[in-house]
């Protein structure tokens, strides 16, 4: 399964933007809870982090998810009472549903107490890895399914750096070199031939869209 | 006919020297001017490296104009790292007005490695692709997007960098043979200290017939000290002491003497086993090493 992987700031980070200020939280039941940044389980562990640091605390709710507006919109009426009680609205989901909430919520302030890292996989329950920089043009075909753009620290597209040690990133010692891995794959398949076309210089504009309509 | 000397030596079959110049930490040329007065004569061309291993210094562009008003043969080298396709190919055409006739394209050593580790890596283009459009540049007066030069063409010599003991190593031999199809007209290899290991590299690319299609300078590095030697072995991607040359090193009464007399060897083996067509010196922090180097090898592009 594949998500976006987050992880919650440090609590001092997040107890300094906040102050003393009584303070709303708001989980995700989709990415956030499987990454274990901001399920229910995360949302009552921060509640009583907050309280014991005597920040009160008006409630929470977990949205299903934070990315969908209208399904925000009617579950936080519920919380009509509770949201009036402040004005520091501490959101535990990625980047865009803190984006959403602000949206909603346009009177409070809204402070992201994750920092939103990648499109990744699930490798077990506790191990995540990057696979997707939402590049906007897919040619995952002509690597053999790996893609470079996202998993190359340097983004190469026409083979490795030279600085991998035994299949290691040079970069990042706990990743294996993608490109290493591409020519393992492709070799046992007997695809090699692939990686001999010189890969033109990418068409970052794909990159640049903001909007899409069904 | 060639406007670059590099060029013409290369195709006079002669067995050429380059030498790296690393640029200063600081708004000063003086560095550059007596380094270059120390190495003149030594050499038919000099690198000035671009941001290398992703430290900011004075600019190859700028470093390589002072050797031309030196009257020396500059190489530019053009990281990937910093730099997307617009500031490069806008380089490309700066370097070139103003007389720069050889660039070596790189992808670049990642940002993290440097002293700006937070800094944004752009890699808009690795080093295959730049190599293209510097070529299409020249010889067909386009821009990577299509648009045509309205003015003068850059007229460069284009090299790239191969590290013959890179794993996967029948990838990296490809990626050779795209950087020839990409327009690379001459390669500088990285450091030569395990021979045996470059000969069997170098009989690979004979056999593609490689060699045939592109001049091939082996590097050289002189180690100055253990600690070098350590850092090299050790801590370096993509580098291979081998143990017979570690252990020299380690038991070395004068390091520095036995580090001289280690590359004075790499040289005169690499000039006389065939197939490669000269020799690039990195002399890391010891650049005055290299004209007794050259002299003693009996390479000195003046001998």
């Amino acid at each position: 399964m594949t998500m976006i992987i987050s992880k919650q700031k440090d609590i001092e980070t997040i107890r300094k933007t906040i102050g003393t200020n009584p303070v709303f939280i708001i989980g995700c039941s989709e990415c956030a809870t499987l990454c274990g940044s901001g399920g229910e389980k995360e949302v009552l562990a921060m509640k009583k982090t907050l309280e014991g640091f005597h920040i009160p605390v008006t409630g929470w709710v977990i949205l299903e998810p934070a990315c969908h507006l209208n399904n925000d919109k009617r579950l936080l009426k519920k919380y009509k009472k509770e949201l009036e009680q402040t004005r520091t609205i501490l959101v535990l989901a990625c980047g865009n549903g803190a984006q959403t909430i602000a949206e909603i919520l346009d009177d409070k302030d809204v402070i992201p107490g994750t920092d939103t890292l990648f499109v990744g996989e699930i490798q077990q329950a506790t191990e995540f890895e990057k696979r997707c920089t939402l590049c906007g043009e897919c040619y995952l075909d002509v690597f053999g399914g790996l893609c470079p753009i996202a998993r190359c620290p340097k983004s190469m597209m026409n083979g490795p750096c030279g600085g991998a040690v035994q299949g290691k990133c040079e970069v990042n010692s706990d990743l294996m070199c993608i490109w290493d891995q591409t020519y393992q794959l492709l070799k046992k398949k007997g695809k090699l031939h692939l990686l001999s076309v010189i890969q033109k210089p990418k068409d970052w504009s794909k990159s640049q869209e903001m909007k899409r309509s069904l | 006919m060639f406007s670059s000397t590099l060029q013409k030596r290369l195709s006079e079959q002669r067995f050429v020297i380059t030498a790296e110049i690393g640029p200063p930490k600081g708004a000063d040329v003086a560095v550059i001017r007596r380094k270059a007065d120390m190495l003149r004569g030594c050499a038919d061309a000099y690198n000035v490296t671009d941001n290398q291993t992703a430290v900011v210094r004075l600019s190859s562009l700028a470093g390589c104009v002072t050797l031309l008003q030196m009257k020396l043969e500059p190489i530019m080298q053009l990281a990937c790292r910093d730099r997307n396709r617009i500031a490069l190919q806008s380089d490309v055409l700066g370097a070139a007005a103003l007389g720069i006739r050889n660039m070596l394209c790189i992808t670049g050593d990642h940002q993290s490695f440097g002293n700006h580790p937070a800094a944004k890596g752009v890699f808009d283009l690795d080093s295959i692709q730049l190599l293209q459009i510097i070529k299409n540049m020249r010889d067909e007066g386009i821009f990577e997007s299509g648009d045509t030069l309205r003015a003068e063409r850059p007229v460069v010599f284009l090299g790239a960098t191969v590290n013959p003991y890179a794993d996967p190593f029948e990838l990296h031999l490809d990626r050779l043979r795209k950087k020839i199809e990409a327009g690379a007209q001459f390669i500088q290899t990285q450091s030569v200290f395990n021979v045996e290991r470059f000969c069997g590299w170098r009989d690979e690319v004979r056999s593609l017939g490689l060699d045939k299609k592109i001049p091939i300078l082996a590097g050289v590095t002189p180690l100055k000290s253990v600690k070098m030697t350590d850092r090299m072995k050790f801590h370096v991607p993509g580098v291979d002491i081998p143990d017979s040359v570690y252990s020299r090193m380690k038991n070395a009464s004068d390091p520095l003497k036995t580090g001289f007399e280690i590359a004075l060897e790499t040289i005169r083996e690499l000039k006389t086993m065939g197939g490669i067509h000269g020799i690039h010196i990195t002399a890391l922090f010891w650049e005055e090493i290299i004209p007794s180097l050259v002299q003693e090898a009996g390479v000195s592009p003046e001998a």
